[in-house]
């Protein structure tokens, strides 16, 4: 037969009405933009919590090795550079702060505001990826790439390596320690290259984002992309947080 | 049974509505690249029951090998492969999926009065994921197979095999993320799109149910993915964290994958008892029997379930302290699904129950069910444990829950609302015959596997000891019957879609919803967004609203 | 039973039996195994009948015909707590019941005879003291704890022996432990049940218990020679283990006389004793557990000796109770330590000192 109607209690809302009713941007599920942004904001939150998850196995296994294993990973964070780690921190940090900008000036209708803060949290996620890529190529160098040709000379003759010799003095190791090491930077590899991974996806999306908001398409009251994406950005960020002491700075504090 | 609440239209003049969510648009794209639920959960439909049947084909060559005793039918290498398929192929391309991405998608959104899920695209993008891992499985069957179990225990799967463990470890990595946005999708929906006046108390336990399978699939899944990360790192460079001469430990992969794969039985077995809250309380005409009781104890298998997964591990050298609390934990995840059963045993108490086929299947799930969680309980407790792990006791075990349990709810569920989805009814006798078969071949299928493993029969067996052979025949004899239980649905349903009677809106005169929109429903679900203002399972309403529909119709 | 029909009786249990129903109980812990498996497959039977009586009698007393209208009820709270807490308290019974078997059959009693097991794909080693080797079967006496000490040499497997309802994984990279007596003389299925490729389900083979006399004859015939120790000790010397180890005043490595079983503590401050697992260790990982006292020199013997060496090795290490038995082995070798008397000669901190024992290899 033909349709029955639902309940009829509630405000009808009819199949073709027009679209001064709602704002361009609400979906037509949704029965207003309050409703939106706050699924898709929940939304969002899930998802960070599902990749803290994820991150969470490789978390899982750093603990445990680390405990196994302690001398191997101090000998084998020697080999990191503060130095460009403690960059890269910055550098994050920063480009978190020109996100939140960025949010801001979406909430205040401020298109050049938003746009320049897109632009430099673009140019910011680039540096950390430049300094990651100096990173991991001064690691291919050494032969501190796990696998096949990894070496561990390094640490069983520390003075083959004068400059992070001078800096840490370490001892000689011997070879069964020696051998742990290799976990260290699979470890690093791992945190450090899925990190990087959701990195490349942030910057794509950033980039995605410059145009659209020179099109003005979040300086119309619709600010839940720049919001969540923000979200986003700020997690990479703080899982970076993490890491850079679990991996840089094992034993500073001796 | 004469009786029967099957209320249809008149039949010489009822209709299909011409309107509805399947004539809106027409043309393939307009299904491929929808956002509408319910053409999504048709798709989903349709790709799961595809691999279903290979997933089922690939049983039949199991039981069919194990006839005899000798590995006689085909070289051990490829029986390995069969068994290993058939575990990928059931688990993460049929029972994960089967009820959320088909029922689940199809109607909490009409069960909390909104027009969608509140992520449309994602919706779409899940099941594309599907498809890709699916793909995937196709492409390593076809490629020679893989033959880890699958379980891929390392470090068989990262340095003793040859096989497509790459192909196979990403398809469950990509059909993992399929899970994971669809329970997302779930939990923020069911969080905020309730239409006015559903309360979390007012809602049916079906979405209770989802609610807390996908908490697990969205918390539980993303281990599993980086367990395969991590699988694949050491099988392709050697990363050295799972192999003792490196000072790995082979144990991680296990604690890893179990994190995930224990609460994955979890994800399978909840939406499937939603399906039996529903049925059990439409066929008996009652409010489920303890309502607060049944959601919160699918909340609490939820949160006890991520909390049991060493006990796949008892035997594995975890010390004594860890048997301990997993083994205690376990039997409290036990109590939960216990009260679900006796919770839905009251509900037919002074009922007024009929038997039409999605009762069957309910009544089929409840026996089922309980002999494969009592067995649970068995291997639970360490000590029998230690003596029936890793033996066809288990196998025996977790069929009875899955296919006893899941997949007949699975098929209670798909009777259950086949009337909304299409606007037709199934042929209802031969509907009730497939339901008896299937159960009478099931309990002769997988019961004698109780007592080969209690004999001490291993799993992953090819050939075995003579004296096996009797219960391995009853097993394959059962399954033979198992297999005309499960092809007779997919001819008789794909008929009805054709020659099956016209359902009308509410065919088994069931509260929720979903009922009071037309069969099968508009696009936008509701013309008017209901408000809800009567409490889950209230018959008495229904009757009150028919009483008003008579009034105004004539 | 037996009064109502004792030739019924006998051809149950011989169909029983024959028709393979239930395996046969041959070990001193398979009956009490039993006991808690019958109990608990009474509890299914009778939750089970309680659920189907109650779903049954529902269906017929509440059928639509019979009872056209339903009573909508809410619930029982009442109902609810004893449905809950009845079968809590049962679940809590097997817990302990079984968690107090799982500790029996995962601490092997002090007087247990020790058997080594090398699983590899696809079959098992089994390695007596005396020397005897067998593969894909196990000879053990009745009325003796027997121990098996496993270890694969490259997947995971699992030893499994049904009749005597013992299982433990057996994993690559350290030793696992279980432990049975046997009752009755026969033999029995000895099976591996972890997956593990290709001829898993070939990796099986046969325990044959023996009564005492016959065992100790099946050890005197099939003995090849040497015991795993008088290997050990040939590999002891070949691998210049006596370099460091040598029992001198001035070694550079700890005497190892009486060190299995003993407490030992670590460079790293940590206490411990001195079991299978750490002697394989302190050969394979050995910076780790060095003595306290002593200078983490010894270098590792990963990739050098297969797990049969490592165990002839800890074999000989256990018997070894004087400094006096370690000198023999130094005797017995052409391998000498270099430089006496410059290396530190005191006894270290963390070694009790070893008596002058008895002379007996």
């Amino acid at each position: 037969m033909s349709d029955s109607p639902a309940i009829a209690h509630g405000a009808p809302t009819e199949a073709g009405h027009s679209h001064g009713e709602h704002p361009a941007y609400q979906r037509h599920h949704f029965e207003t933009v309050e409703q939106q942004a706050d699924a898709t904001n929940f939304a969002m939150w899930l998802f960070l919590l599902t990749e803290i998850m994820f991150f969470g196995g490789l978390f899982t296994a750093y603990l445990i090795l680390r405990n196994w294993y302690y001398p191997a990973f101090v000998a084998a964070s020697h080999q990191l550079n503060v130095g460009w780690g403690t960059a890269n921190t910055a550098v994050l940090i920063t480009s978190s702060f020109t996100m939140a900008m960025g949010v801001w000036c979406s909430e205040m209708r401020n298109k050049s505001g938003l746009v320049l803060s897109l632009v430099l949290t673009f140019i910011l996620g680039l540096v950390f990826l430049g300094i990651k890529s100096i990173e991991y190529h001064e690691k291919w160098e050494k032969h501190h790439i796990p696998g096949m040709h990894y070496s561990m000379q390094n640490f069983t003759d520390p003075q083959s390596d004068p400059e992070t010799y001078n800096e840490y003095h370490d001892k000689p190791m011997a070879l069964d320690m020696a051998r742990h090491t290799e976990l260290y930077f699979f470890l690093y590899f791992a945190m450090t290259g899925m990190h990087a991974v959701h990195m490349i996806i942030g910057i794509a999306i950033l980039g995605f984002m410059v145009f659209r908001a020179k099109a003005g398409a979040y300086t119309t009251g619709h600010v839940t992309f720049v919001e969540n994406f923000g979200l986003y950005w700020h997690f990479v960020d703080i899982i970076w947080i993490f890491l850079f002491p679990l991996l840089y700075l094992i034993s500073r504090h001796q | 049974m004469s009786a029967t609440i099957i209320s249809l239209p008149d039949q010489s003049t009822a209709r299909i509505p011409k309107t509805n969510f399947i004539t809106k648009e027409n043309g393939l794209l307009s299904w491929l690249l929808t956002g509408d639920h319910k053409r999504i959960a048709i798709l989903y439909l349709i790709s799961i029951t595809f691999f279903f049947f290979i997933g089922g084909a690939l049983a039949g060559l199991i039981r069919l090998e194990l006839l005899t005793p000798q590995s006689d039918l085909m070289a051990t290498d490829t029986y390995n492969k069969v068994f290993t398929m058939h575990g990928v192929v059931m688990i993460f391309l049929f029972l994960v999926p089967s009820v959320p991405a088909t029922l689940g998608n199809f109607f909490i959104p009409m069960m909390i009065g909104a027009k969608d899920l509140a992520l449309p695209k994602i919706n779409l993008l899940s099941w594309y994921l599907y498809v890709a891992g699916g793909i995937l499985v196709i492409y390593t069957m076809v490629s020679g197979g893989v033959d880890t179990g699958w379980t891929f225990t390392t470090p068989l799967s990262t340095h003793y095999v040859n096989t497509n463990v790459m192909s196979t470890g990403m398809a469950v990595f990509i059909a993992g993320f399929s899970s994971i946005f669809t329970g997302l999708n779930f939990i923020v929906t069911l969080h905020k799109m309730r239409c006015p006046g559903m309360t979390w108390f007012r809602l049916p336990l079906f979405c209770w149910a989802h609610y807390a399978a996908s908490i697990l699939m969205v918390l539980g899944t993303p281990v599993l993915a980086i367990a395969i990360v991590l699988l694949a790192l050491e099988r392709t460079i050697g990363i050295g964290v799972f192999d003792p001469t490196k000072g790995g430990d082979p144990l991680l992969f296990q604690h890893l994958f179990w994190f995930y794969s224990h609460p994955a039985v979890y994800i399978m077995i909840l939406p499937g008892m939603g399906v039996i809250s529903e049925t059990v309380s439409t066929f008996s005409r009652k409010r489920v029997f303890g309502y607060t009781a049944v959601a919160f104890s699918s909340v609490a298998i939820a949160v006890f379930g991520f909390f049991v997964w060493a006990h796949h591990m008892f035997i594995m050298g975890i010390s004594n302290y860890a048997m301990l609390v997993f083994s205690l934990l376990t039997m409290l995840v036990a109590v939960p699904s216990a009260i679900k059963i006796f919770n839905w045993t009251f509900t037919l108490y002074k009922g007024s129950i009929t038997f039409e086929t999605p009762m069957l299947y309910s009544f089929g799930f409840m026996g089922l069910f309980t002999i494969g969680g009592m067995t649970g309980v068995f291997l639970g407790t360490s000590g029998t444990d230690i003596h029936l792990t890793e033996t066809y006791f288990i196998v025996a075990h977790f069929h009875f829950v899955m296919v006893g349990g899941m997949l007949m709810a699975f098929l209670a569920g798909i009777h259950f609302w086949w009337p909304k989805m299409t606007g037709r009814m199934y042929p209802e006798k031969i509907s009730q015959l497939a339901a008896v078969v299937t159960f009478i071949g099931f309990n002769l299928t997988f019961f004698p596997q109780f007592i080969l493993g209690t004999l001490g029969m291993p799993r992953r067996y090819a050939a075995y000891p003579p004296e096996f052979q009797i219960l391995n025949v009853f097993s394959t004899a059962g399954a033979t019957v198992l297999g005309v239980g499960y092809l007779l649905p997919v001819i008789y349903l794909v008929w009805s879609l054709k020659y099956g009677e016209i359902a009308g809106n509410n065919p088994w005169q069931a509260t929720g919803l979903e009922w009071q929109t037309q069969s099968p429903p508009l696009t936008e679900n509701f013309l008017v967004t209901p408000i809800m203002d009567h409490e889950a399972y209230d018959y008495e309403w229904l009757e009150k609203q028919n009483a008003k529909e008579v009034a105004s119709v004539g | 039973m037996n009064e109502i029909s004792p030739v019924l009786w006998q051809f149950l249990v011989k169909w029983m039996t024959n028709f393979a129903l239930f395996p046969p109980e041959a070990s001193k812990i398979a009956p009490e195994m039993d006991a808690l498996y019958f109990f608990m497959v009474l509890v299914s039977i009778i939750g089970l009948t309680i659920v189907i009586l109650l779903v049954v009698s529902f269906s017929i007393l509440y059928s639509k015909e019979r009872h056209p209208v339903a009573v909508q009820i809410e619930g029982s709270t009442l109902l609810e707590a004893t449905w809950t807490i009845i079968p809590l308290g049962l679940f809590l019974i097997m817990f302990v019941w079984g968690a107090l078997l799982y500790f029996r059959i995962y601490t092997p009693p002090a007087n247990a005879m020790n058997i080594y097991v090398v699983g590899k794909q696809w079959m098992w080693k089994a390695e007596h003291p005396g020397g005897q080797h067998e593969i894909n079967s196990l000879h053990v006496p009745t009325g003796q704890p027997v121990q098996l000490t496993m270890i694969s040499q490259d997947v995971f497997h699992s030893f499994s022996i049904p009749a005597f309802r013992v299982k433990r994984e057996v994993i690559p990279g350290r030793y696992t432990t279980v432990w049975f007596e046997a009752t009755t003389p026969g033999t029995y299925h000895l099976f591996c049940t972890q997956y593990c490729g290709t001829n898993h389900s070939q990796m099986i083979g046969d325990v044959v218990v023996l009564a005492p006399d016959d065992f100790k004859k099946w050890l005197e015939s099939s003995t090849s020679g040497d015991s795993l120790a008088q290997n050990g000790e040939r590999l002891f010397a070949s691998l210049s283990c006596v370099a460091c180890h040598n029992a001198r005043p001035d070694s550079r490595g700890p005497s190892l006389a009486n060190v299995y079983g003993s407490k030992l503590t670590l460079s790293t401050g940590q206490t411990i004793t001195a079991d299978d697992a750490y002697l394989r260790e302190s050969i394979l990982n050995p910076s780790q557990h060095t003595t306290q006292g002593y200078a983490p020199i010894m270098p590792t013997y990963q990739g050098q000796i297969s797990e049969e060496g490592v165990i002839a090795l800890v074999e000989y290490i256990k018997h070894l109770d004087s400094d006096y038995r370690i000198q023999q082995t130094t005797n017995t070798t052409d391998l000498l330590p270099e430089s006496e008397g410059t290396a530190a000669g005191r006894k270290p901190a963390g070694q009790q000192p070893s008596p002058q024992g008895k002379v007996n290899p």
